[in-house]
């Protein structure tokens, strides 16, 4: 099954590490105007959210491409671009509703998450696991255990404050 | 490539902007950050300035591997003539600031002159602008920042700042980043006031290329796994330094009442587990995967739901330990403010606890402090004090000038009670016990700190086979070395060891709790030749790294003599060596330092150094470094 990145913001530090290996791994420099995931921050109020490509199944970033470049490769669970093809029009990047398209500056092309071909080097290097490299369907078994967890712990102490009155 | 950085020299006086190209001769030499630093200061702060005149310089830098796939690579290094101490200037922080310095096109500023009105510098993609601060100036930290990312549009910028104490010329005002971020030691803060210069913002979207990317990818795994696999830094990830005090308190290794006592009674308020309730969340500075910086929430009071990061150990013992106060709503409260002023909490706590202490001894009456009843275990005093310190309000007004100018303004033998090394306060820990912590914050080159040499790992009564392990490498060491931190043998080579682990850190511009500090397997200068290597391409052994330190420290010491340093100024208040310790577990309890033992450990400290029996370094010891020729004037 195709796996997906599964991001929890309240693990995130901050530490925008995934930036970094990100542009490295990708272009061999360190500068994540190249990352292809951004933390997107509000340092005072202490909230830190990594955003990349949803690599949604039906992708507006796929329909708005007029030369056709950009694809779903089912195998990998993720969304493509052609190089050979892509004009660099950017109505991808005007498209999408997360940022998860954006612009390299300096090599003049369109740039998103490809799962670093199977190996996620965000995933890699995350290590409060905020982000994780997961089977589609396993993400809503994770957050189905963690809201179960939530709700049954509230109802255990609801109980024994009952029980010692 | 991460080795094209440039340095800048800005003239604030004439407005003039130069950038020069670092010569890779240079970077052989001092790496960058604070070594690099500790060369220019030596080379453009003429001896006997006034710190806070215009003639004082203020230097700004990143590490070499700052940025990098080095773990951790977030360290600023701000440096200059010390408002508070008159010696070597030194700060260093991490956050964000330096890494967006980097990716802007810089490693180093050189920040002359005085600017006729209040300015700010805004630094983009290789261009450098003076821009007009009348819009920040007496502003906090934290509005600071957002200001000015408002102004310049763009949410992104990071900003290196000073609050109002800074302003205020309070002289161990700090320069900050982000919300706690804080190069908080011996007054830079004081210096970019004197200068008129309110904050620097950068922005930066360059490559730094990676010499070899997925070796740096691949070592960089081993290496933060070696740091994060550490008890030590496990336990930091989940409540930061807090986690230091309850063990530290319990064996009586926490000063309390101004030196009165060694432990704190009462302090389950102000611990790590009582911190645990109010923290919402770890953070991490840039690349770190320790993630100690805890994000809190006041819970309660005047300040109840203000956001704030920390407080670290240090803020524990300035606002609780030292002022013998048990509350932790002042904890949060007294280190907000220490943030929001941008100024140094630690002497902000131990300058109102020697206050407490003069007060209560009647040296200081309420006159003195406008009514305000300065008794230790006061909660509202010690936050009072924040304000009035930060403000120069009254007796504010007299602790700002730090110590030494202190208590010569107060008079009588109030200068008997300051715990302070060369005019710089102590961290709250009591070193009564220890004689190696003793040793390292009496010979620090910034002044009494621990962040510049101190053997924390000489507490954990490490077998000497470890110990070998760790203190023979990367030089040869065959002299004594013992598990006892009551002893005085061997010590003083623990001291230099660390003082030049620290020292190379700092020129690399990663994070001390990312080496040999409070983890014993922390990496050092194997590991660092390594990352050196996959990142910079720079080849350097792990002996070239520990010259490079071992010079950097002697251009400090250099610096420190120039401005009439001597062997005198190595040394503890009287307290150390008279009064016995109180309290804590018998093997602590009536301790002393003994002053013949200790003058002895400095000898041998000095020789270990290559420096005479006055603290000077010998001409062998210049020429072998190649510094004897200073100042050489290459940048």
């Amino acid at each position: 099954m195709a796996k997906v990145l599964m991001i929890d913001y309240e693990k995130c530090t901050g530490c925008r590490l995934c930036e970094l290996v990100c542009s490295v791994k990708h272009e061999g420099v360190s500068n994540p105007a190249r990352s292809r995931i951004k933390i997107v921050k509000w340092e005072w109020e202490g909230r830190y959210v990594p955003m990349s490509c949803q690599q949604c199944e039906s992708a507006p970033c796929m329909s708005v491409c007029p030369v056709k470049a950009i694809s779903r490769n089912e195998e990998m669970g993720r969304v493509e671009i052609d190089y050979d093809v892509c004009i660099g029009c950017r109505m991808c990047i005007a498209i999408c509703p997360f940022g998860g398209m954006s612009f390299d500056t300096l090599a003049s092309k369109v740039i998103k998450c490809d799962f670093c071909d199977g190996d996620p080097q965000c995933v890699r290097f995350c290590e409060p696991e905020a982000i994780q490299y997961v089977d589609a369907a396993e993400v809503s078994s994770v957050k189905q255990v963690a809201a179960a967890e939530k709700f049954t712990g509230i109802m255990q102490k609801v109980a024994a404050a009952i029980a010692a009155v | 490539m991460a080795l094209n950085r440039k340095i800048a020299y800005i003239n604030l006086t004439t407005g003039e902007i130069e950038t020069k190209p670092i010569p890779i001769s240079m970077r052989k030499k001092f790496l960058g950050g604070r070594g690099l630093d500790m060369y220019l200061m030596y080379n453009h702060v003429k001896p006997g300035v006034d710190p806070l005149g215009p003639d004082n310089v203020a230097f700004v830098s990143a590490g070499i591997l700052v940025s990098t796939l080095a773990s951790a690579t977030a360290r600023t290094h701000i440096g200059g003539k010390s408002p508070l101490t008159g010696y070597v200037g030194s700060a260093n922080m991490g956050g964000f600031f330096a890494p967006e310095m980097r990716w802007a096109g810089f490693d180093h500023l050189v920040i002359k002159g005085k600017a006729e009105k209040p300015v700010y510098l805004w630094i983009h993609n290789g261009e450098i602008e003076i821009r007009d601060a009348k819009n920040i100036w007496g502003k906090t930290v934290h509005e600071t920042q957002q200001i000015v990312r408002e102004e310049l549009g763009d949410r992104e910028i990071k900003i290196l700042t000073i609050g109002p104490a800074g302003e205020k010329l309070v002289r161990f005002a700090n320069v900050m980043t982000g919300v706690k971020d804080a190069g908080g030691r011996s007054g830079m803060g004081a210096l970019l006031g004197s200068k008129n210069l309110k904050c620097i913002a950068c922005r930066g979207t360059m490559d730094i290329k990676i010499a070899h990317p997925q070796e740096a990818l691949d070592y960089n795994k081993t290496f933060i796994t070696q740091i994060t696999s550490a008890k030590v830094s496990q336990t930091q990830g989940k409540i930061g330094t807090p986690f230091i005090w309850g063990s530290t308190n319990s064996w009586g290794g926490i000063r309390t009442n101004n030196f009165q006592y060694n432990q704190l009674e009462y302090s389950d308020d102000i611990e790590a587990e009582s911190l645990d309730e109010v923290n919402i969340g770890m953070a991490g500075c840039f690349g770190c995967q320790v993630h100690c910086r805890a994000r809190y929430i006041i819970p309660d009071g005047p300040y109840k739901g203000v956001y704030d990061e920390g407080p670290e150990y240090t803020a524990q013992g300035a606002f609780c330990g030292e002022p013998g106060c048990t509350k932790r709503n002042t904890l949060l409260v007294c280190n907000h403010l220490a943030n929001i002023y941008g100024m140094d909490l630690l002497e902000v706590g131990s300058l109102t606890a020697w206050a407490m202490e003069l007060y209560e001894k009647g040296i200081l009456t309420d006159k003195d402090t406008d009514g305000l009843e300065l008794r230790f275990g006061n909660d509202e005093a010690m936050i009072e004090m924040c304000h009035r310190i930060a403000r120069r309000e009254g007796l504010g007004d007299i602790l700002a000038e730090g110590g030494l100018r202190a208590a010569k303004k107060i008079g009588k033998d109030s200068i008997k009670y300051l715990i302070h090394v060369k005019g710089m306060s102590n961290l709250h820990s009591d070193e009564r016990g220890t004689p190696s912590l003793a040793l390292g914050i009496a010979t620090g080159s910034r002044g009494s700190d621990h962040l510049r040499s101190r053997p924390a790992v000489d507490l954990y009564h490490l077998p000497e086979p470890v110990l070998r392990k760790i203190y023979s490498t990367p030089v040869a060491y065959d002299g004594p070395l013992t598990s006892d931190y009551k002893d005085y043998e061997g010590k003083p080579w623990q001291v230099f060891w660390h003082e030049t682990c620290y020292e190379a850190v700092d020129c690399l511009g990663i994070c001390k709790y990312h080496t040999t500090f409070l983890a014993a397997t922390g990496p050092n200068f194997e590991e660092w030749s390594r990352v050196l290597y996959y990142n910079t391409g720079l080849e350097m052994s792990p002996v070239d790294i520990w010259t490079v330190a071992e010079r950097a420290y002697n251009m400090e010491r250099l610096f420190n003599l120039r401005e009439g340093l001597t062997r005198k100024d190595d040394w503890l208040n009287d307290r150390y060596f008279d009064e016995p310790t109180t309290r804590g577990i018998p093997a602590v309890q009536g301790r002393t330092i003994d002053r013949e033992k200790f003058a002895k450990m400095i000898g041998e400290y000095y020789e270990h150094h290559g420096w005479d029996e006055n603290g000077v370094p010998t001409p062998e010891t210049l020429k072998r470094l190649g510094i004897d020729k200073e100042p050489s004037h290459v940048l």
